[in-house]
């Protein structure tokens, strides 16, 4: 594959912290390799700024390999970049023509506060986790393989929600700034499994408690939250998690 | 706090009350859709219509009550969560763009709600809160009022606003309820435009046979 190289020109946020004033910073970058990642791009735009003696952009990332969840910013509008099921890491350059601009943005949602540039705390997301609570599993010695039946369909259908990397792009899409596609998958994935029944009641009432306190909005199901989701989570576990809900508040014992 | 209070201070909770009072809307407008439709056999059956479900006695008022109650909970908790969601989106994105999931419908739910509002004001300014008579009657306010361009425009305008808002509220209240399943999702979709259509259709229909027909309606 012959390789090519463009230029291109990036808006990019900056802004120092939670309370200072944010703006868009332009640079011009040249001979980007089209095999280059969008984070390659990004870092090769910080080698540049350092030599240069300027601040480099903080942003997140970690596997670069789109299964940890770490990186997303806005491209162009969209969370993730254009393509579809796809995180930050694993869009490329060659998605991009020669003198194109190309804005970028942090994840934006009054959950999410801006920690610095592209960086913000989507820590919102962990205490909704922990407001779930726990699961009940026998410990000891392992039980028979086969003492709780599980249909294949359910097992996939469990999975396919458990496929959320708890990236925030969902509510970086949402035009309500809410988390409900992930607030679906997590409460899908267990409320479908024998193993995650016995607590279902307790952990969506808890969960979504937990959504409203963050400063989250309310799902208007205007399902773009499924169009960026890295994952392609969908929204059949908003509309579960909304039958757990109301199921659970009105027959919860307590 | 009471089980009751939390459910429906919560988000979901909020969408619950939009979702069922939206649906008791939605039954209230087909059955206005469908004895609407009576004026398309003449204003004899049109103003029978009218007639008989006056004469429903102390059923009306009970009746009157309860879509007030379901009206003002629904423009409420919707006034709410459009403040709340603004508040909530922290900061507007410098390229605004869709992902491929709102409509026309969906984005413009607060403000097709708020003008809606105002029309239905018009609306019962126009035809339920005047005297009717044996001499004026109902198809008479009617063709007088739709007669006069500047409501037929107000007419046009408020039926097609109605007609976006619900083409996204029919299926998000299936959607809210959690009643979604791959293999029916497509097709609930198909008939709560289909239904938003037809309803939207018939009314405009009313209209404008109402601005051709002038005072000719039999």
């Amino acid at each position: 594959m012959s390789s090519k190289t463009i230029n291109i020109n990036v808006k990019i946020w900056r802004q120092n912290g939670p309370l200072a004033t944010g703006a868009f910073e332009e640079h011009a970058l040249k001979d980007i390799s089209t095999d280059s990642s969008f984070l390659e791009m990004i870092d090769v735009l910080n080698e540049w700024l350092t030599i240069k003696g300027l601040e480099p952009i903080a942003f997140d990332h970690d596997c670069r390999e789109g299964i940890c969840g770490m990186c997303g910013a806005v491209v162009n509008g969209t969370a993730h970049g254009p393509d579809k099921e796809t995180t930050l890491c694993q869009l490329h350059m060659r998605r991009f023509k020669n003198g194109d601009t190309i804005v970028i943005e942090p994840f934006r949602s009054q959950g999410f506060p801006i920690v610095k540039d592209l960086i913000v705390d989507r820590s919102a997301l962990d205490r909704i986790i922990a407001a779930g609570g726990y699961v009940s599993v026998n410990t000891g010695s392992p039980q028979d393989g086969n003492t709780i039946l599980i249909p294949q369909h359910v097992a996939e259908q469990a999975m396919d929600a458990a496929a959320c990397i708890g990236c925030g792009a969902c509510a970086a899409a949402c035009p309500n700034g809410t988390p409900m596609l992930f607030l679906g998958a997590k409460v899908s994935q267990l409320a479908l499994l024998p193993q995650g029944k016995l607590e279902a009641k307790k952990r969506a009432i808890n969960m979504v408690l937990q959504m409203d306190k963050e400063g989250f909005g309310n799902c208007g199901n205007e399902r773009e939250c499924e169009n960026v989701c890295p994952k392609g989570i969908t929204i059949r576990n908003i509309a579960r998690l909304n039958r757990e809900f109301l199921k659970a508040s009105f027959t919860i014992d307590h | 706090m009471s089980w009751f209070i939390q459910t429906f201070r919560s988000s979901l909770g909020k969408k619950y009350i939009m979702a069922f009072t939206g649906f008791m809307l939605a039954g209230f407008l087909l059955v206005h859709t469908i004895g609407n439709s009576t004026i398309f056999w003449g204003r004899s059956a049109f103003n029978a219509y009218a007639h008989h479900l006056h004469s429903l006695g102390i059923f009306v008022p009970i009746f009157e009550i309860g879509l007030y109650t379901i009206f003002f909970l629904h423009v409420i908790t919707g006034i709410i969560l459009f403040l709340e969601n603004r508040k909530a989106r922290g900061g507007k994105y410098a390229v605004e763009t869709s992902a491929g999931g709102r409509t026309l419908g969906s984005k413009t739910m607060p403000y097709t709600g708020v003008a809606i509002f105002i029309f239905i004001l018009i609306h019962l300014a126009n035809f339920h809160f005047v005297e009717k008579t044996e001499v004026k009657t109902i198809s008479d306010f009617v063709t007088q009022v739709l007669n006069n361009p500047f409501f037929t425009l107000i007419y046009t305008a408020g039926i097609s606003l109605l007609f976006i808002h619900i083409s996204h509220g029919f299926w998000s209240l299936l959607q809210t309820f959690g009643i979604s399943h791959p293999k029916y999702d497509s097709p609930l979709r198909v008939v709560a435009w289909a239904l938003a259509g037809i309803m939207g259709a018939v009314f405009l229909l009313i209209t404008f046979l109402m601005v051709i027909s002038r005072n000719q309606l039999l």
